[in-house]
């Protein structure tokens, strides 16, 4: 039986959410028109009114937000509220620039909350069950979010944040945890810690379900991931500007569900900034219909993926957005071929002698851009005869090649000497200097 | 027959310095003897082969020394250490179309000489080369050497 945290809510009927939308995007407008300079002034350079959204479709007439005006206005300049409304801060790690402050109110903290219960609901995640979370708590959005939407669920939280993998393989254990909220890496990492300690994750723990996300993963990865520890794993979607960790798929594991009384989803042509329809990949924007404290309006994310508006067979109507492929930011010009590093993670994990650790390199030797995969050498795909070993290298050199259009050059390297990670893991090394 | 087949090590290393400074101390560490050793470099990686006096052992702390290592049968072939013994031994095993995958032979304190092989199907070499009077030696061998 499928349960729902809010069932009326999850299947209204689309053309109801749209009127719900229309009515949340209306007030918001004059909300933030009212309450942020900022916007007010963006606004006005962009010749739109808030009387000028009447309905649903007006929204191309706002101008888009950018993480660059989150760091213009550093630290709270965007803010709609004084920050004695504030009951939280978190602050983004500041890798790609300065870092981005968030602020909460009390009801920004109830509103994620109640998304993530509705989300963990979805995946059959609710009370009975010990939900270990390995997200790092502090300023990092992962750990706390995941924490208040998991109480507010029913679940048990065990709040061990991200490392000290022995004591949370021990926990794991003893307190009979069912479900661990981690990275796609972390997850990877525990498995192979586990086997290393004796333990298998499949038939000594009660772990079921992993709720992975924080940085991009295949759906071939997914699969390692569900053979190797016997549990069902999850993509988690969410963004430290836009709160946290949000959004999940729900068991049929089609697409992650954007609760569309929260948020408003639109995929655009990341050149022309036209909104796409249904079905064609862009760059995603969101709208957020309910924050108080820092609202964001047609904030431009930067992941690239493809959105649909058809009810999901688990019965919600909000719309979905597919496995995100990555992230604008994160794609690489090759010789002016552009590459997902999740692309090559998809090819890699479909040739069952390749570990599920690897590192790209990008270089530039005499003017040509280079692109080098390492691989681990496994115990499986060990063979003492040369040939071997180079018809590996050759296999995986011409799998990469039929997918990116590219020559790839591909290293074996000694198994565990790939760098692990506990948190997001690096994947490129890129040394061009351009 | 099958007691004839010798158990070589064999590992995936990079080619870096100190792999080999590595792969060595984590033997002598275990007080492993190497009869015969070569590696087979292939640009970025090598494969060493080695016979050992206890291949076990060294399998054993070689593995958890992180290293992706496998044990391998393979022959050893005696031959007298005068010309024209590689010459008989390769003979038979082409006769009977018996493909050698890699080769590598040593000398021993005695007069004989070693030729470790690895072939394609080795229960027929182990065959053809017994009909041929060819002597192998086994682990008990390799261990007195």
């Amino acid at each position: 039986m499928i349960e729902y945290w809010n069932p009326q809510v999850e299947r209204m009927p689309v053309d109801e959410l749209k009127e719900l939308q229309e009515q949340k995007l209306k007030e918001l407008v004059h909300y933030v028109y009212q309450h942020s300079p900022f916007n007010k002034k963006k606004f006005d350079d962009a010749g739109v009114k808030p009387e000028d959204i009447k309905k649903l479709d007006d929204i191309k007439k706002l101008p888009f937000t950018y993480k660059q005006d989150l760091r213009d206005t550093y630290p709270t300049g965007m803010f709609c509220v004084p920050n004695e409304q504030l009951v939280r801060f978190h602050v983004s790690s500041g890798t790609t620039g300065k870092p981005t402050i968030v602020g909460y109110t009390k009801n920004d903290i109830d509103q994620w909350s109640l998304s993530l219960a509705r989300a963990l609901t979805s995946i059959g995640v609710g009370r009975g069950d010990v939900l270990q979370i390995s997200y790092g708590y502090g300023l990092f959005t992962g750990g706390l979010g995941m924490h208040y939407g998991a109480e507010e669920a029913g679940a048990t939280v065990l709040p061990t944040s991200a490392g000290n993998t022995e004591k949370q393989l021990e926990l794991m254990q003893d307190l009979s945890t069912t479900v661990l909220a981690c990275t796609p890496s972390y997850m990877l990492f525990m498995n192979e810690a586990a086997k290393q300690a004796g333990i298998s994750l499949k038939d000594d723990t009660k772990l079921r379900i992993g709720i992975l996300g924080a940085e991009p993963w295949s759906e071939e990865m997914r699969t390692r991931i569900e053979e190797s520890s016997g549990i069902k794993a999850y993509d988690i979607f969410g963004t430290s500007e836009l709160s946290g960790p949000l959004f999940t798929e729900c068991t049929y594991q089609d697409g992650i569900h954007i609760w569309a009384d929260q948020f408003l989803v639109e995929i655009i042509d990341p050149e022309t900034g036209e909104p796409l329809p249904d079905g064609e990949q862009g760059e995603l924007v969101i709208t957020t219909l309910v924050k108080e404290a820092l609202p964001l309006i047609r904030y431009k994310i930067g992941d690239l993926t493809v959105k649909t508006s058809e009810p999901c067979r688990c019965g919600r109507t909000h719309p979905r957005i597919m496995r995100v492929l990555g992230r604008v930011d994160d794609m690489l010009i090759i010789r002016g071929i552009n590459v997902f590093p999740g692309q090559i993670e998809s090819v890699l994990m479909n040739i069952s002698e390749v570990g599920e650790h690897f590192m790209i390199i990008v270089d530039r030797v005499n003017e040509l851009d280079t692109m080098k995969v390492q691989i681990e050498m496994t115990d499986a795909a060990f063979s003492d005869k040369l040939n071997d070993i180079m018809s590996l290298e050759k296999k995986v050199a011409s799998s990469l090649k039929s997918v990116l259009n590219l020559a790839v050059e591909v290293e074996l390297v000694e198994n565990g000497s790939l760098p692990r990670s506990m948190g997001k893991s690096k994947k490129v090394i890129d040394n061009r200097k351009i | 027959m099958e007691d004839k087949i010798i158990k070589q090590i064999s590992l995936f290393s990079e080619n870096k310095s100190g792999k080999l400074a590595s792969i060595a101390s984590n033997l002598k560490n275990a007080n492993v003897n190497i009869r015969a050793f070569t590696i087979a470099e292939a640009g970025d990686f090598g494969i060493v082969r080695m016979v050992v006096d206890k291949p076990d052992v060294a399998h054993s702390v070689l593995h958890d020394a992180g290293f992706t290592v496998s044990e391998t049968s393979v022959l050893g072939i005696e031959m007298d250490d005068v010309p024209g013994s590689l010459s008989v031994i390769a003979d038979v095993l082409g006769k009977y179309n018996i493909n050698i995958d890699y080769a590598y032979a040593f000398v021993t304190k005695s007069d004989v000489a070693l030729l470790i092989v690895r072939v394609d199907d080795i229960k027929s070499a182990l065959k053809v080369l017994s009909s041929a009077n060819i002597n192998l030696i086994d682990m008990n061998n390799i261990e007195a050497i």
